[in-house]
């Protein structure tokens, strides 16, 4: 199959029940790709964010796509809580490992390395820890008493990001966003919406290619226009800020949050 | 011989109480909306000439990390970052702070966003300023239901960091880690100690003359309005135009 696929074609990997890490919501997240997903129907995702989230997850989860969540917060920053996800944590419905950020930067990198695990400072003494079963404080083998906590791995089956610009190889044009990399090393698979396609190779000149994700750990990329609106591609456009406060007036109410979705997403399918 | 009394909001006393905490540092980080402890960092940045650096995380032009978001959390383990500001649902008086859940952690009845650094940067950023603006019994608790962060760890718990400084709309707490307590050690223009305590959740120690917290010179109200105003609003227009703009 081509690398550069409709949209639909892009998200196949995306099945059921798959753990899916997506980014925080100032770095490029795939919004466009995220409606499609929902007007898909996917169904019991193991939500993972790096290392936060806002509209992206809480529509995924309003929408009932989201069976488990791993993530440090959910929230829409200055347009207030992110409705859905309180709702459903309130009501018992949605299990979730509160994490802190620079724990899934860590097991993420773990898994870039393929290292089992990974140790982080802090955490000991939390209830972020006492909740997390999965990690573990061990003494420190090179000091004497120096408790530290061990983070495992975390692999993703999929990542799932939108960036600017794309090559017909596959490389993608990630900037100074970083994480976007990480997050492409340690999954399993990655999936790209892009802006546009970039003419010619990404590695080609020294300066594109410091900011170039290889196509090697690439699956899949669509082209996606405006693929991270409401949110902001960095550099590109901001925030859509009206958008963000009609969303969080609407998704304070299940009624609303339907609402939402019959005009924003669902509506697509009529045309 | 007196001055005139200076006309100042309560933003600008709590952002130079913050500078003043903030003081002769090489590095302060602020998180997202968090518009006074940004205000304080830009102010102590504006008073030493260029110095501390500051990173505001939310912003593009003063955030200077190039290696994605893990890179503040490295920095920061290394001890790279002095100073960073703490908020909470609920705070107690062992300087624990609550992001995440009231009630049942299974089946909450109130759901904040979550912990985000706190978990980890407060281990390991040496001055943590603790900052919320509504005090009151609700959020200054007698202990938090989630510790997201704990204010103090064992003696054997690699920590570097800690609380210093818990600021509140009617007064400014320093902490005593030796002690685990907060220590009053000032009340706001306008504010009384009596009103201190009935809105506490925790007991704190005080002392026996409690000064009032001292107003911003003006020079400082210069430097805040007439530098500092213009670079925070890029990220907070509606702040910057509220609090620095004459009415």
């Amino acid at each position: 199959m081509p690398i550069i696929r409709s949209l639909e074609d892009a998200l196949a990997p995306i099945i059921d029940g798959c753990m899916l890490v997506v980014p925080r919501e100032s770095t490029g997240a795939a919004m466009e790709a995220t409606r499609a997903l929902i007007r898909r129907g996917v169904r019991d995702l193991n939500l993972v964010t790096l290392p936060t989230s806002s509209l992206q997850a809480d529509l995924l989860i309003g929408a009932g796509c989201v069976a488990a969540l791993e993530t440090s917060a959910i929230s829409l920053g200055e347009f207030g809580l992110a409705p859905r996800f309180t709702d459903a944590v309130r009501s018992g419905k949605l299990h979730v490992r509160d994490a802190t950020c620079p724990a899934l930067h860590a097991a993420l990198q773990a898994s870039e390395k393929g290292v089992p695990f990974m140790p982080l400072r802090g955490l000991i003494g939390s209830d972020v820890l006492a909740h997390r079963p999965d990690w573990m404080v061990i003494d420190n083998p090179l000091a004497n008493s120096d408790p530290i906590v061990l983070l495992p791995a975390l692999k993703p089956d999929v990542a799932l990001f939108h960036a600017p610009m794309a090559d017909a190889a596959g490389n993608v044009w990630v900037g100074r966003q970083r994480e976007l990399a990480t997050m492409a090393h340690a999954a399993r698979t990655t999936i790209v919406t892009v802006e546009k396609l970039h003419e010619g190779s990404l590695l080609n000149d020294p300066v594109m290619a410091a900011g170039t994700l290889p196509g090697l750990y690439v699956e899949a990329i669509a082209l996606a226009p405006r693929g991270a609106w409401p949110l902001t591609l960095p550099d590109h456009y901001p925030n859509d800020g009206a958008h963000l406060a009609e969303y969080a007036r609407l998704a304070a109410t299940a009624e609303g949050f339907a609402t939402y979705l019959d005009r924003f997403v669902h509506d697509r399918r009529a045309a | 011989m007196t001055d005139a009394p200076l006309d100042f909001s309560t933003e600008e006393m709590l952002a130079d109480v913050i500078a003043g905490l903030i003081g002769d540092l090489r590095h302060v980080a602020v998180g997202a909306a968090s518009p006074i402890p940004a205000t304080a960092a830009l102010l102590a940045r504006a008073r030493g000439g260029g110095r501390p650096y500051v990173s505001l995380l939310q912003s593009r032009k003063h955030n200077f990390f190039t290696d994605g978001g893990r890179e503040l959390f490295d920095c920061a383990g290394q001890g790279r970052v002095d100073a960073f500001f703490l908020s909470g649902g609920q705070i107690d008086g062992q300087g624990n702070v609550n992001l995440v859940t009231i009630g049942d952690y299974e089946k909450p009845t109130v759901r904040f966003p979550g912990s985000f650094g706190s978990a980890y940067l407060y281990y390991v950023v040496p001055r943590v300023i603790l900052f919320r603006t509504e005090h009151s019994r609700r959020t200054l608790v007698p202990r938090v239901d989630f510790i997201s962060a704990p204010g103090v760890s064992d003696d054997n718990v690699f920590r570097t960091g800690g609380p210093v400084a818990l600021i509140t709309n009617r007064c400014h707490f320093a902490f005593d880690r030796a002690a685990k307590r907060f220590h009053l050690q000032s009340v706001h223009p306008g504010h009384t100690l009596e009103e201190v305590r009935d809105n506490t959740g925790f007991d704190f120690d005080v002392p026996t003359q409690v000064p009032e917290t001292p107003a911003p010179s003006g020079e400082t109200l210069r430097l805040m309005r007439e530098t500092v105003a213009p670079e925070l609003a890029e990220i907070y227009p509606e702040f910057a135009k509220r609090v620095f703009e004459p009415v």
